[in-house]
C-alpha cells in the first residue's frame, strides 16, 4: 500500500511532464480553460475525498464551501484586498464555517449527516441568490481582479494576465494539495480517519476520539474546498450562485465516485474524465443528461469502485493470476 | 388576523402535499433503508403524466389522476427492480449516487418530452369560498381532504390487510421476515409502487394550483427528505406531523418575514431540530 510498483511511478512521471508542457501543444484557449477548471475541480474533489472517501462521512455541502471561497475572494478583491491575502483568508473563513456547521451536524450519522449538510448547501445557495447587496443576487459578481504579479528576484516578476500562468498556478495548487493529502492520509491521523470510517465503536474503544477526528477532517476538507473556490473566482473572473449550489456538490460527488473513492488519484481522474465525456456528449442536446443519468446508474451498479478502484482490483487479479 | 388565518390555511394546504410526499419517501427509507433521493422527481413525473392523460389525451382531470397514479406505481416497481435492488449490498452513498443518476434522467426526460416552459393543468374546481374573511379555493380544500383520505387509507392498509402487515414485518426484521417465507423482493417492489403512487397523488392534487416544470422535483425532493429526517427516519406519524410543521413554518415565515427566504426557514428549522435531537422528533434511539 505504501510503495508503488515502478511502472506506476513511470506513469505518474509521464502525466506530470505532460501537464507541465501542456501550454506548448494546446493552442485552443477554450480547451485550455476547461483543463484549468478541471485542475481546480480536482483540488475541490480531493478535499471532498478526505471527508467522504477516507472518513466515510457523506458531506453534501462541499459545493457550498467551494462557493464560500469563491464569494470570499470575489468580495475581498473587489474591495481592494490583494488576491494573495484574500485567498487564504477566504479558505480560512470556509474552514471556520465548516467548523461551526460540523459541531452540531457531525453528531448525526449516515443519511442524517448527508441531509443536514445538503440543507446547509441549499440555504447558502438561496442566500447567495437573494442577498443582492453582498453577492449581486442571481447575476453574481463580475470583473473580479486577476491575482497581482509576484515579484521574483533576478527574473523580474510573474504576471497573471494570460491563461498560461493561471494554469500553472492551478497546477501547482493541485500538486501541493495532493502532496499534503498524501502525507496526511499515510500519517497516524490518516489511519484514525479510516478506523472511524470502518468501525466507529471499535475506533472509539482503542482510544480514537471519533467526533474530533471527523470534525478535523471536515474542517480540512472545507479549507481545501474554499481554496479551490477562491482560485476559481479569480481565474474565471466571475461568480454566481451556481458556483455555490447543490448541483456543484452533485458534480463533485459524481467526479469522486466515478473516479474512485478513497484513492489519491481517483478525484483527479474523475475531475478530468467526466467533463471531457460531458463535452463529447454536447451534440446530443437535451438527450445528453438523459443518457448521462442512465450511464451514472449503470456505472454505479456495475463498477461501484470507480475507475481507479476498478483498475486496482484488476491489477490485484492479474498479480494473483501471475503468482499461480 | 385575516392574514394570519390565510397563511395558516395555505400552510395546511402545502403541509398536506408535503405530508403525502414525505409519507411515500419514509416508506422506502424506513422499510427498505433506501435513500431514494429521486422521490421528488417521481412527484414531478406524476404531475406531467396527469397533464398528458388529462389534458393532452383529453380524458379529464379525474381519469388523468387515476392513470398517472397507475403509471407511477409501475415506474416505482421498475426503479426498485433495476436501480436499487442491484445496489442492496453496497454502501449507502452508492444508492445516493444512483438516485442522482435517476433524477437527472427523469428531469431530462421531462425536458425532452414536455419542454422547459411551464405547463398549466386547468383547474377542475375553480369555485372559491369566503370564510372568516379568508378566500378558500375548492381545489385547495380538495388537496387537504385528499391528503387526509390518503393518510387514513394507507394507515388502514398497513394495519388491516395481509400485504400491509407483511410490509411492516419486513420493516421490523428483514431476515426474520425472510425466514418465515416472505418474499422480500416482492415486498420491496410493492412498497416502491405505493411510494411512487402516493407521490403521483400529491402531484395530481396540487398541479391545478401550480405550474408544472421539469425542475419542480428537486426542491420538493429535498424538502421531503428534510421532513423524513425531521420526523425520525421511517416514522409515519413523524412524516405527517413533519409535513404540516414544514408547511406552516414556510407559510408563516414567508408571509410575515420574507417570501424569498421561505425555504431557508424550512431547512434552517431542520438543522436546529437535529442539533437538539439528532434522531429526529419521532426517531428511535440508536443502539
Amino acid at each position: 500500500m505504501f510503495t508503488k510498483p515502478v511502472h506506476t511511478r513511470l506513469l505518474y512521471a509521464a502525466i506530470l511532464i505532460a501537464a507541465l508542457t501542456l501550454p506548448w501543444y494546446v493552442p485552443d484557449a477554450y480547451i485550455f480553460q476547461i483543463v484549468t477548471m478541471s485542475l481546480l475541480f480536482a483540488i475541490a474533489v480531493s478535499g471532498m475525498n478526505l471527508i467522504i472517501g477516507f472518513t466515510g462521512q457523506a458531506s453534501l455541502a462541499h459545493g457550498a464551501f467551494f462557493g464560500i471561497g469563491a464569494y470570499g475572494v470575489a468580495i475581498m478583491t473587489k474591495a481592494g484586498i490583494s488576491f494573495w491575502l484574500a485567498l487564504p483568508a477566504a479558505a480560512l473563513v470556509s474552514a471556520f464555517i465548516g467548523f461551526l456547521v460540523g459541531l452540531p451536524s457531525l453528531r448525526t450519522r449516515g443519511s442524517y449527516f448527508a441531509i443536514v449538510t445538503l440543507c446547509f448547501g441549499v440555504i447558502l445557495w438561496i442566500v447567495a441568490g437573494n442577498w443582492i447587496e453582498l453577492t449581486g443576487g442571481h447575476n453574481g459578481i463580475f470583473g473580479i481582479p486577476r491575482p497581482s504579479p509576484i515579484p521574483v528576484p533576478v527574473f523580474g516578476s510573474i504576471e497573471f494576465f494570460t491563461q498560461t500562468p493561471l494554469y500553472y498556478l492551478a497546477l501547482a495548487a493541485l500538486l501541493l494539495t495532493i502532496f499534503v493529502l498524501r502525507r496526511l492520509v499515510y500519517s497516524v491521523f490518516g489511519l484514525s480517519l479510516m478506523a472511524v470510517r470502518n468501525n466507529e465503536p471499535l475506533a472509539d474503544a482503542v482510544g480514537i476520539n471519533p467526533f474530533a477526528t471527523k470534525l478535523i477532517s471536515f474542517v480540512i476538507a472545507n479549507f481545501i474546498a474554499g481554496l479551490a473556490g477562491g482560485m476559481y473566482a479569480a481565474i474565471i473572473g466571475a461568480v454566481s450562485p451556481s458556483a455555490a449550489g447543490y448541483m456543484m456538490t452533485f458534480n463533485f460527488l459524481i467526479y469522486l465516485i466515478l473516479g474512485g473513492m478513497a484513492t489519491l488519484s481517483g478525484p483527479v481522474v474523475g475531475a478530468f474524465a467526466i467533463p471531457v465525456v460531458m463535452e463529447f456528449m454536447q451534440f446530443l442536446g437535451d438527450f445528453r443528461m438523459l443518457i448521462f443519468g442512465a450511464l451514472l446508474v449503470f456505472v454505479i451498479i456495475y463498477f461501484p469502485q470507480g475507475f481507479v478502484g476498478g483498475l486496482r482490483q484488476l491489477n490485484q487479479k492479474v498479480a494473483a493470476w501471475r503468482q499461480q | 388576523m385575516e392574514l394570519f388565518l390565510q397563511q395558516v390555511f395555505n400552510g395546511i394546504m402545502f403541509g398536506s402535499t408535503y405530508a403525502i410526499v414525505a409519507l411515500g419517501l419514509t416508506l422506502v427509507m424506513g422499510i427498505l433503508n433506501i435513500p431514494n433521493f429521486a422521490h421528488g422527481h417521481l412527484y414531478m413525473l406524476g404531475g406531467y403524466l396527469l397533464y398528458y392523460f388529462g389534458v393532452t389525451m383529453g380524458l379529464g382531470y379525474w381519469f388523468g389522476l387515476i392513470f398517472s397514479v397507475i403509471c407511477l406505481g409501475l415506474v416505482g416497481v421498475l426503479m426498485e427492480r433495476f436501480i436499487y435492488r442491484p445496489l442492496n449490498n453496497q454502501p449507502h452513498i452508492n444508492a445516493f449516487i444512483a438516485a442522482i443518476g435517476a433524477l437527472l434522467f427523469l428531469e431530462a426526460l421531462a425536458l425532452v418530452v414536455w419542454g422547459p416552459q411551464g405547463l398549466r393543468v386547468p383547474n377542475p374546481h375553480p369555485q372559491i369560498l369566503h370564510f372568516l374573511g379568508i378566500t378558500i379555493g375548492i381545489q385547495r380544500l380538495l388537496v387537504i381532504a385528499g391528503a387526509v383520505a390518503l393518510i387514513v387509507g394507507l394507515h388502514l392498509f398497513m394495519k388491516k390487510t395481509i400485504m400491509g402487515t407483511t410490509i411492516e414485518a419486513v420493516a421490523q426484521n428483514r431476515e426474520g421476515a425472510m425466514l418465515t417465507g416472505i418474499n422480500v423482493n416482492r415486498v420491496s417492489a410493492m412498497t416502491f409502487a405505493i411510494s411512487a403512487a402516493t407521490a403521483a397523488v400529491a402531484a395530481s392534487l396540487i398541479s391545478p394550483i401550480f405550474m408544472l416544470s421539469p425542475a419542480m422535483g428537486a426542491i420538493l425532493g429535498m424538502k421531503a427528505f428534510v421532513i423524513v429526517i425531521l420526523g425520525g427516519m421511517g416514522s409515519i406519524p413523524g412524516a405527517i406531523l413533519g409535513g404540516y410543521i414544514l408547511g406552516l413554518i414556510e407559510a408563516l415565515g414567508g408571509g410575515y418575514i420574507s417570501a424569498a427566504y421561505k425555504d431557508v426557514f424550512a431547512f434552517g428549522a431542520l438543522i436546529l431540530i437535529l442539533s437538539i435531537k439528532p434522531t429526529g422528533l419521532f426517531g428511535k434511539r440508536e443502539v
